[in-house]
């Protein structure tokens, strides 16, 4: 589904991303891990298309398309999701609202007529319950005056909604306390088939045991160091990202 | 110079030829030349076939007029007018009459259909022949009649003038005489169309009212007067103006509403004025000096809701006084200005009963290079005891070349008010940008969903088929300002 291949990326002239190659299929959850400044943040960035990231080599193919010609709307359209780190307030336009648009774009994009009111009601109702998520909390505006874990529990709400192809949770479990890990987690088990895929971008081992990866990728310094299965997470965490440095040197 | 004589000797044949011969409606002059004097004052009177008391109004009005110099204290910039170089008065549009919609020029048939204009109302917009379609024709009949059985007065000002002078003559420059200011003096002098209605005692009018339906209006827009008064009990929504762009070979618009809400009675207008705004390089559109004002009763209530997107320049304040005893005024606002447009709006809220309320919610607006300026008076008098007022006015800026200014003034002279204000600025960031592109919606698409949840709770306040409207000009208004 989604080949990178060599990809190098600068922010503010500074070069970030020294050569990632991943390979991702359907079916499969990869996890990302690495410490502060390895570039994890930067990855989504660059796969979702912000702008004032400068990709300076390699490439990214997805669905057999390269993905670096596409503005982020289109992107998103094609079929990626990005769960953001810090999910931005929209005041004045209530999630309903907010989804409605999107799906619709979505929808048109693919040449498939938009959900009539009726249709979409019901999805939504379908699919707040993927993250416990209280109806009521659709007819606020965006993540206004959400707590972390609500916010975090929207960003999944969309997700579900929207049933991308590949999707990026970018530190989803960041500000999380055990209960709302759960949920956020299990909303993610549900929607994981055999068909799209997950990139999972963490810090800790801890979401790794309810979000079971398939493969996990050490990130340091721009590079993936080393791969593995879920148990390489396991040994990330008792060894500590010295160890990485340390695998980092020695290739280098 | 020595033209401006010769029209004023065409103008004194023509007033004198009148006097000579009595009025006939074949007139051949339809349009006045250029130029303000006595006589430009003389013929629109008689123009209009108006009793004498009017016309005596009306040359108080100009001769005051002339002691008076244009005011300048406005956030705005404009070149000098040339108050000598602007016709005054012409007949009812007399354009070529289409036979059907399909004539109408494509251009202005898509604009009409991405604002949801419905059809009834393009017709008249396009100005296809009334006898050619059936709807509007039946739709006003129905309408008129249903009026009439409630004992509504809903007809153009000149047709109050003369044929409910007593109205006219207690209500008329009530609460804005001429002497009010400047421009007030000027409408008062020259005005030659607008609306009149009265609703009876506790009647309460059962549709909008609006310019629309006055199948008869000139639409000429330039000197406006509308005056509306709901007797005790009475409710009345007015709505003026629409979402279609409009453009007018006159420059000036200084137009002249009053409201008269007597005890009990309530008045709701709206109104969603897009008038030409000028090109993109700031030349042209037009200037819109308009003052509106209402008095309230005891328990009475008056409404402002205003979207303007258009115009070159903007500079109004609905204003409501406050005059009886537990009365209401309330103003809604979003102003947009895009390119080189310039606003300069708010209102005035004046608490003199006791027990009065106020509540302004401003929403400006701020693209191109525009200027966008609230300026607000919440004056509480000596008398006006336990007034509450809410204010808040907010700016949304989109770009860092266009300018928001926020000028509130609160005078209160009663230590038993209650006054709270609040002011936001904001920008729309890159982050919610690119949060909404993540989503699949495009640049324009986030802009209208981000504008329309500012301005929601302005819009709601207007009649539901308005704000559906109101929400699409809004969009396409700020068309190109992100990028």
């Amino acid at each position: 589904m989604l080949t990178i291949k060599n990809l190098k990326a600068n922010v503010e002239g500074k070069e970030i991303l020294k050569g990632i190659n991943l390979e991702v299929k359907a079916g499969e959850v990869h996890a990302i891990m690495g410490p502060n400044g390895s570039g994890k943040s930067t990855l989504a960035s660059v796969l979702a298309g912000k702008s004032g990231y400068e990709v300076t080599g390699g490439e990214v193919i997805f669905e057999g398309k390269n993905l670096l010609d596409f503005s982020p709307e289109d992107r998103a359209r094609e079929g990626i999701f990005l769960a953001f780190q810090y999910p931005v307030e929209i005041p004045g336009v209530s999630t309903t609202n907010f989804m409605k648009t999107s799906i619709n774009e979505i929808r048109k994009y693919k040449g498939l007529e938009p959900l009539s009111s009726v249709e979409f009601l019901k999805m939504m109702k379908a699919k707040a319950k993927f993250v416990d998520l209280d109806m009521s909390m659709t007819s606020r505006a965006v993540n206004v005056g959400f707590s972390g874990g609500e916010k975090k529990r929207n960003e999944i709400f969309q997700l579900a909604m929207l049933e991308p192809k590949l999707s990026i949770l970018d530190e989803t479990d960041s500000g999380l306390d055990i209960d709302a890990l759960r949920i956020v987690s299990d909303g993610v088990n549900k929607i994981k088939n055999s068909d799209n895929a997950f990139i999972v971008i963490t810090h800790y081992q801890r979401l790794l045991n309810y979000i079971v990866p398939d493969y996990v990728h050490v990130l340091s310094d721009g590079q993936i160091v080393t791969s593995g299965g879920k148990e390489l997470a396991y040994k990330l965490e008792e060894m500590g990202y010295d160890w990485v440095n340390s695998i980092n040197n020695d290739k280098l | 110079m020595a033209e401006n004589s010769e029209n004023e000797e065409m103008l004194e044949q023509l007033v004198e030829g009148e006097y000579k011969y009595g009025f006939t409606d074949d007139f051949e002059l339809d349009t006045l030349p250029k130029g303000l004097s006595e006589n430009t004052v003389k013929f629109i009177s008689k123009k209009k076939e108006e009793p004498d008391f009017m016309f005596e109004w009306r040359l108080k009005a100009y001769k005051h007029w002339l002691t008076l110099q244009e005011p300048d204290w406005a956030n705005i910039k404009h070149p000098p007018i040339n108050y000598q170089d602007i016709i005054y008065y012409s007949a009812p549009k007399n354009a070529k009459k289409l036979n059907s919609l399909d004539e109408l020029d494509p251009e202005i048939k898509k604009t009409y259909d991405k604002l949801g204009i419905p059809l009834v109302e393009q017709n008249f917009l396009a100005g296809v022949a009334v006898d050619a379609v059936m709807d509007s024709v039946s739709v006003a009949t129905t309408y008129k009649e249903k009026l009439n059985d409630l004992g509504i007065i809903f007809c153009s000002i000149s047709e109050a003038i003369q044929f409910h002078p007593e109205l006219i003559k207690k209500y008329l420059g009530s609460v804005v005489p001429p002497q009010d200011n400047y421009f007030a003096a000027l409408n008062s002098a020259v005005f030659s169309d607008g609306s009149f209605v009265y609703i009876p005692k506790g009647v309460r009018c059962p549709m909008e009212l609006s310019t629309y339906f006055r199948i008869n209006a000139a639409n000429t827009g330039q000197f406006e007067r509308t005056l509306i008064i709901a007797d005790e009990g009475a409710y009345v929504s007015y709505l003026e103006g629409c979402t279609a762009p409009m453009r007018d070979e006159n420059q000036l618009h200084a137009a002249i509403v009053e409201l008269i809400a007597l005890d009990n009675a309530e008045i709701k207008y709206s109104t969603v004025q897009n008038w030409y705004p000028g090109d993109k390089e700031g030349k042209g559109g037009i200037y819109n000096f308009v003052t509106k004002r209402g008095i309230c009763y005891k328990n009475a209530k008056i409404s402002w809701t205003q979207v303007e997107t258009g115009s070159a320049i903007t500079w109004k304040y609905p204003s409501c006084i406050l005059r009886g005893d537990n009365s209401i005024g309330e103003f809604y606002s979003v102003a947009m200005t895009n390119n080189y447009q310039q606003a300069d709006t708010g209102t005035k809220m004046i608490h003199l009963g006791k027990d009065t309320k106020s509540r302004i919610v401003s929403k400006g607006i701020s693209a191109g290079f525009s200027q966008n300026s609230y300026r607000g008076l919440v004056k509480v008098s000596k008398n006006a005891e336990n007034a509450r007022n809410y204010s808040q006015c907010d700016s949304l800026l989109m770009g860092d070349k266009c300018g928001a200014h926020t000028f509130p003034y609160f005078d209160v002279n009663n230590n038993s008010a209650t006054i709270e204000h609040e002011a936001t600025t904001s920008k729309i960031s890159e982050e919610i940008m690119f949060y909404c592109n993540q989503r699949g919606i495009s640049q324009e698409d986030a802009v209208a969903l981000i504008v329309n949840g500012y301005a929601k709770e302005v819009l709601n306040k207007l009649p539901m088929e308005f704000a559906v409207e109101a929400q699409k000009l809004l969009a396409i208004s700020l068309e190109g300002s992100v990028g």
